[in-house]
């Protein structure tokens, strides 16, 4: 490691509203290090890195100062290209509709200052590019052609080739920031990662390395900062760190731990939904869940639990497997969503404005998008009668809104989501699908979903929760499962419940309750 | 604060009224006359029922540039089978309505199951049919249609107007019933506004738009076969023509009546005001690029407007 600061943050903070998501952040990455930052799903470590790459500005007070320039925040997007640094974010931020020649030269074709492109010499710098990492791409496929793989690549290249082009042109020595970019990289892409990473770093560049998975932390990176809530909690020299510090650190505290199995008993209940999935990143998964009982699914990002939900709902299929609902028994591979709400099941998917709701239609039509045909009589849609059904359930559900006649755009995201939620719990489910059912969402909004959800539970649906929200799942459900590498590791309820354990099974290999195939 | 959705909702109807007054003042004995409208009523009811075809799709998120060529192509079948083989109206007029449903049929696999950009496939079946047209006709007008046929479409009245309104009025009301109030005019507009945000709520979004493409193929027909009887003839390049201010008043109409959604009565009274204001024009004695002209500017104020009232929205049901 040579001497020097490469990347100095101190007293960072960032307010949304009236969430305070990251507290007087400080924080330093040496020149020629590779700096992990850690933390959960909420924890900061997203906002952070998008304060560096001047997405968002910090509130005032903050400062950050890169190979010793103090820069001006938020940080613009000539300076981040003249101190050389460079982003790889999870999306990868490639143009899908263009080719790996035009996603790789980008960057310097914006930034050039003359009117002619010679593609001969492009072709010849792209080609060098891919050779030094030895990335074998042809440069006239289309990005969209790609597989995730070649896509995360691709983005890697593009991130090191922008750190040597500030190198040459600016000397200065660059600053590679990587957000989870190794979620979808198989075992071998990660090595070869990792090889470019030692690379660029030996070159005097900096690397600053947001990852899940503590074996990759341990075996590449220098030092540690773990955040959580917001605050960095420790700073740890990765050689001194045995794994179970680490996820201290990340988790917490843990609770004591109530050994006997505490899981709440339903054998009152009669009936349950029996699923047993597998799709592209899920191994052959099956779970029990009893009527009324609200499950928690989650896991690592990559890990297979957010695909779950839209294979049993039929919004991508499933490679095999069946589900076993209210004494019939349906093959996933054949499920379309249209059947899955004619049996019952009910999907509120994560991505509120893109898949689940329509900003630009009034809250009537999005309630009742799914069974709209009730309200055809008599050879006419009864619109005043949607409207006074509306009306009920904006009561019900306590959604701020002036009238029903509102977009749904025009409400917040705590008032929309109960409006959707709202969409399905009208058509008691028996089997009620939610992704992320609380994320983005205000505190009291929080409160009414999770009592919506309860009830809804006790009424006798079954509900299936996937959210990297461990708190929430801790505070909802009856019992949660954990994903790892596509396959189900573990099972926890009851007094076990707690938001790290949760956080611990999710990282760690331990296997307390293990069940179902696990193919190795 | 209170008037202005008045205004943007009855906007359009009160320039209408404005204009006919203003044209009224300077040529009040030759365009405010009954003749005038009822000449002015009837002869645009092929125009519209052309931008009331392409609303259809258009709510459901697709273009059919196919309208035009389409109206063509069913005008001219109907000529050359009434005219050249002495087919009744009545059969000529079922295989007329048949062959755009065909292209409607081509559409909707080209569009749906092939997932080729709308643009781009009814781009290239317009082309494809109007082809058709000039080979089949040989390129001429083919007059000689049927007298009875051409008296039911525009020689026979009723209040003075004649048929060829009434049936136009009837197809706006009928799509007005189906986009207002049934589950299906309501799944098109779910369809149109959020693709898979309909799949998720069990819509089935192929079926849909195949049934908006074919609907629009068929009324697009329909209005070639109106075209024929107000002609008493085919005329085969006509249909790419009426194609360009259709869409225009379909978007016209989308400022009015029902803001920001496509609707029947918006399209009507966007249909009338273009006409309105081209017919007077041409009267004062204002040259035919003008006209041109005024079909571009209307569309270009009344959309703006419409934006500035509705805070910069989309224009939805646009890919």
């Amino acid at each position: 490691m040579s001497s020097g600061t490469a990347l100095s943050v101190e007293r960072l903070s960032k307010t949304f509203g009236v969430n305070r998501v990251l507290e007087n952040v400080s924080f330093a990455v040496s020149v020629g290090e590779i700096h992990a930052i850690l933390g959960q799903n909420g924890s900061g470590k997203s906002t952070l890195i998008r304060v560096l790459a001047g997405v968002y500005a910090p509130d005032p007070g903050g400062r950050v100062a890169v190979f010793g320039h103090r820069v001006q925040l938020p940080i613009g997007g000539r300076e981040l290209r003249q101190r050389g640094m460079s982003f790889v974010h999870q999306d990868l931020g490639l143009i899908p509709h263009l080719s790996v020649l035009e996603n790789l030269r980008v960057a310097e074709l914006t930034a050039k200052r003359s009117y002619f492109i010679n593609w001969s010499r492009e072709r010849e710098q792209a080609e060098e590019a891919l050779a030094r990492f030895s990335v074998d791409l042809a440069l006239e496929d289309r990005v969209s052609r790609l597989s995730l793989v070649d896509r995360a690549r691709l983005a890697l290249v593009r991130a090191f080739e922008l750190v040597r082009f500030a190198q040459m042109r600016y000397g200065s020595p660059g600053l590679l920031v990587l957000d989870e970019p190794t979620a979808f990289l198989p075992r071998d892409g990660v090595e070869q990662l990792f090889a470019m990473m030692r690379d660029i770093v030996a070159r005097a560049a900096s690397v600053i390395f947001v990852s899940h998975d503590l074996d990759e932390v341990r075996a590449i990176t220098d030092r540690i900062t773990v955040l959580r809530d917001g605050n960095v909690v420790a700073s740890l020299v990765t050689a001194d760190c045995p794994r179970e510090t680490i996820i201290r650190h990340i988790v917490g505290e843990l609770p004591e731990r109530v050994l006997s199995d505490t899981r709440r008993k339903r054998t009152t209940q009669v009936g349950s939904v029996v699923a047993n999935v597998e799709g592209t990143r899920l191994c052959g998964t099956e779970l029990t869940i009893s009527n009324g009982e609200i499950l928690g699914v989650t896991g690592l990002i990559g890990s297979g639990y957010e695909q779950l939900l839209y294979h049993l709902f039929g919004a991508s299929r499933a490679r095999a497997g069946r589900l076993i609902l209210g004494g019939g028994c349906i093959e996933l591979v054949s499920l379309t969503p249209r059947r899955a709400i004619r049996l019952g099941i009910g999907f509120l998917p994560g991505d509120r404005q893109g898949a689940s709701g329509i900003g630009s239609l009034d809250i009537p039509d999005n309630l009742f998008m799914p069974r709209i045909e009730r309200f055809f009589r008599v050879g006419f849609l009864r619109r005043r009668e949607m409207y006074r059904a509306a009306q009920t359930l904006v009561e019900r559900f306590d959604v701020r809104c002036s009238d029903p006649t509102t977009k749904l755009r025009a409400l917040s995201g705590g008032n929309a989501q109960k409006i959707l939620l709202a969409r399905w719990l009208n058509l008691a489910p028996r089997l009620l699908l939610l992704e992320e059912p609380t994320q983005g969402v205000d505190v009291g909004a929080r409160r009414q979903l999770t009592e919506a959800i309860r009830s809804a539970a006790s009424a006798g649906s079954t509900i299936v929760i996937a959210s990297s929200d461990h708190q929430q799942l801790a505070d909802v459900c009856d019992r949660v499962c954990i994903f790892r590498h596509g396959s189900l590791v573990a099972e926890i309820g009851g007094g076990e419940l707690s938001r790290p354990y949760i956080s611990e099974l999710c990282y760690s290999d331990a296997r307390p309750h293990r069940r179902g195939k696990v193919p190795e | 604060m209170n008037a202005a959705p008045f205004i943007e909702r009855y906007g359009l109807i009160g320039v209408c009224l404005t204009m006919v007054a203003a044209f009224g003042f300077i040529l009040p004995h030759a365009f405010l006359t009954w003749t005038n409208f009822a000449v002015l009523l009837a002869s645009q009811s092929p125009a519209l029922l052309l931008a009331l075809a392409l609303i259809i799709p258009l709510t459901a998120g697709d273009y059919d540039l196919s309208a035009g060529s389409v109206m063509s192509l069913s005008s001219m079948t109907l000529a050359i089978l009434n005219v050249w083989h002495g087919m009744s109206i009545p059969w000529a007029t079922c295989l007329a309505i048949t062959t755009g449903l065909v292209v409607g049929i081509v559409n909707a696999f080209l569009i749906v199951y092939l997932r080729i950009p709308s643009l781009v496939a009814t781009l290239a079946t317009a082309s494809l049919s109007s082809g058709v047209v000039q080979w089949a006709s040989g390129s001429a007008t083919i007059s000689g249609i049927s007298s009875r046929f051409v008296d039911a479409v525009i020689g026979d009245r009723l209040f003075g107007v004649a048929y060829a309104f009434y049936y136009a009025l009837l197809a706006a009301a009928v799509i007005w019933y189906v986009l207002e109030f049934t589950p299906n005019g309501r799944r098109l507009l779910f369809v149109g506004r959020g693709r898979e945000v309909a799949r998720l709520n069990g819509i089935n979004v192929a079926r849909t738009r195949s049934g908006a493409l074919l609907a629009s193929s068929a009324l697009a027909a329909m209005a070639g076969v109106v075209y024929a009887g107000v002609l008493g003839a085919a005329d085969p390049s006509s249909g790419t023509s009426f194609l360009l201010p259709a869409f225009a008043a379909a978007f016209l109409g989308a400022t009015s009546i029902v803001p920001g959604y496509f609707n029947a009565w918006g399209t009507v009274f966007a249909v009338y005001f273009l006409a309105i204001g081209v017919n007077g024009l041409s009267m004062i004695g204002i040259p035919l690029w003008v006209t041109n002209v005024f079909n571009g500017a209307a569309l270009i104020v009344a959309v703006t407007l419409s934006q500035l009232a509705r805070g910069r929205e989309e224009i939805h049901g646009v890919e």
